[in-house]
């Protein structure tokens, strides 16, 4: 199959077949990076704009520097430097960048849906790296990258998500794109963070810890986001995390070659213990890597179909 | 659609036996050589040549493979960008003898792809063009230093070269447009 689509904005409205084919090109573009000269010229005069208003390191990094490997010409636009601080709305800035000659625009922003109004109102390519607590594909993918190396094959893995999932666009796009894959979801926290309408998804909802690991070959912790704590969903960090931080003990109920995972950045002796976060960092970096070749056969791939649009 | 056969099965071994001997001829011995072949039936012309190469040397060069895809001068142009599939080196090439194969050999833009690929992994000491049918017809001045035939075509008519590892026999033929 080819490619059709000229914006990636979730995973909800990606087919399991487009989702393998962004996985099988991750695979090709991984190569890359192993090389002395770790640039191909794929993109060469092709002007990227990485338009960020949420404070961001990793993942605008990680953009950055795929964008860099395809020998694409990078703008940074970041909420501190943008004009949106002297009241400039979304769009006219994103029609002043898309002037300035950007055919692509990645987009993060605390409002859910902000980049499908790129979408429909501009004509370049838009690539959603986090909308609210809504989707944010490129860790999704990354996730299923990294699971589907691990593991061979993501179909029939049972995979759980732990934590926050209410305000977590991680665990959304993640649960979109393991159950199309054919995983079996498992999510688990504290029932103030676990949304109603997670019911219509396929997945299984459990407020125990223990139980909800039992035989499971994936674990995804989900960060404790305190910025988003806006009002109290649970009395205490302590009594969070001795109900729903990840311990050895707790751990010995799941598969014995359980993968452990963490978007990052972990806060330690919260959602993994520390001994618990050493033994994971090894795929933590993992998908860390992993997330330099799956943006970049994003790029690729929408790049392509934007071509014929 | 009318087809002519331009190689059989045994003409292309006979082909790749005398190729892989004046690639021998020419670098003194297989000491210094790496084979690396163009995918899709370039690696496999490069598998036999390996293959023949530890016949006669008992030495197996390594050998790579390439996907040019993502250094194709054609893709602001084309509207459906091909599938990229793996690029395999895992070796330095580095003051080597870098055998370089293809199947058919046309405009010369792929070969240019496949050139500057190679030189991102290092700097080998010279890059040797192999290609079983020269179709002419060339846009980039490149030509190949090992050559199974060459055959004189019309730019409408196509050139294929068939092998068991992928289509289940040997045969090279062109049709005509």
């Amino acid at each position: 199959m080819t490619f059709q689509r000229k914006h990636i904005l979730g995973l909800e409205e990606l087919s399991a077949e487009e989702i393998t084919l962004i996985l099988d090109t991750a695979e090709s573009m991984k190569e890359v990076s192993g090389r002395d000269v770790k640039k191909v010229p794929a993109l060469r005069g092709v002007t990227v704009c990485n338009l960020f208003y949420e404070p961001s390191t990793r993942t605008r990094s990680s953009f950055e520097i795929a964008e860099k490997r395809l020998s694409a010409d990078v703008l940074n636009f970041t909420l501190s430097h943008s004009s949106v601080t002297k009241g400039e709305t979304l769009l006219d800035t994103a029609r002043n960048l898309e002037a300035m000659g950007a055919s692509v625009i990645v987009i993060r922003h605390p409002m859910s849906g902000s980049p499908w109004l790129l979408a429909r109102e501009l004509n370049s390519s838009i690539i959603n790296a986090g909308d609210g607590s809504h989707e944010h594909p490129s860790q999704a993918l990354l996730d299923l990258f990294t699971i589907r190396e691990m593991k061979g094959e993501i179909k029939g893995l049972k995979v759980a998500i732990v934590g926050d999932i209410l305000h977590s666009r991680v665990a959304r796009s993640n649960i979109w794109g393991l159950v199309k894959l054919g995983a079996e979801v498992r999510v688990v926290g504290p029932p103030t963070l676990i949304p109603k309408y997670i019911e219509k998804a396929k997945v299984r909802t459990f407020y125990n810890l223990e139980e909800a690991i039992e035989g499971v070959d994936v674990i995804i912790m989900l960060r404790i986001q305190m910025e988003r704590q806006d009002s109290v969903y649970f009395p205490s960090l302590r009594e969070y995390s001795r109900f729903y931080g990840l311990t050895r003990d707790k751990l010995k109920g799941a598969d014995k070659d359980v993968t452990v995972m963490h978007p990052g950045p972990i806060n330690r002796g919260i959602e993994l213990s520390s001994d618990i976060a050493d033994d994971a960092s090894s795929v933590i970096l993992d998908q860390v890597s992993n997330g330099i070749a799956v943006r970049m056969a994003m790029f690729y791939l929408v790049a392509s179909a934007g071509r014929n649009q | 659609m009318a087809k002519n056969i331009l190689m059989d099965s045994e003409t292309i071994d006979r082909t790749i036996v005398r190729i892989t001997s004046e690639i021998l001829e020419k670098n003194k011995g297989a000491k210094d050589l790496v084979v690396i072949g163009v995918r899709t039936r370039g690696v496999h012309i490069a598998e036999r040549i390996v293959k023949r190469i530890h016949k006669l040397e008992k030495i197996k060069p390594p050998m790579g493979t390439l996907d040019i895809t993502l250094y194709r001068d054609d893709l602001r142009r084309k509207t459906e960008w091909p599938k990229v599939e793996r690029t395999e080196v895992p070796f330095s090439v580095e003051d080597k003898e870098v055998i370089l194969v293809d199947d058919v050999i046309y405009t010369g833009r792929t070969t240019r792809a496949a050139l500057e690929e190679i030189m991102d992994f290092g700097r080998p000491s010279s890059i040797q063009l192999v290609a079983l049918v020269d179709r002419g017809h060339r846009e980039l001045p490149i030509q190949p230093d090992y050559l199974g035939m060459k055959v004189n075509t019309l730019s409408s008519e196509k050139v294929r070269v068939h092998l068991k590892e992928t289509d289940g026999k040997d045969e090279v033929i062109v049709k005509k447009g």
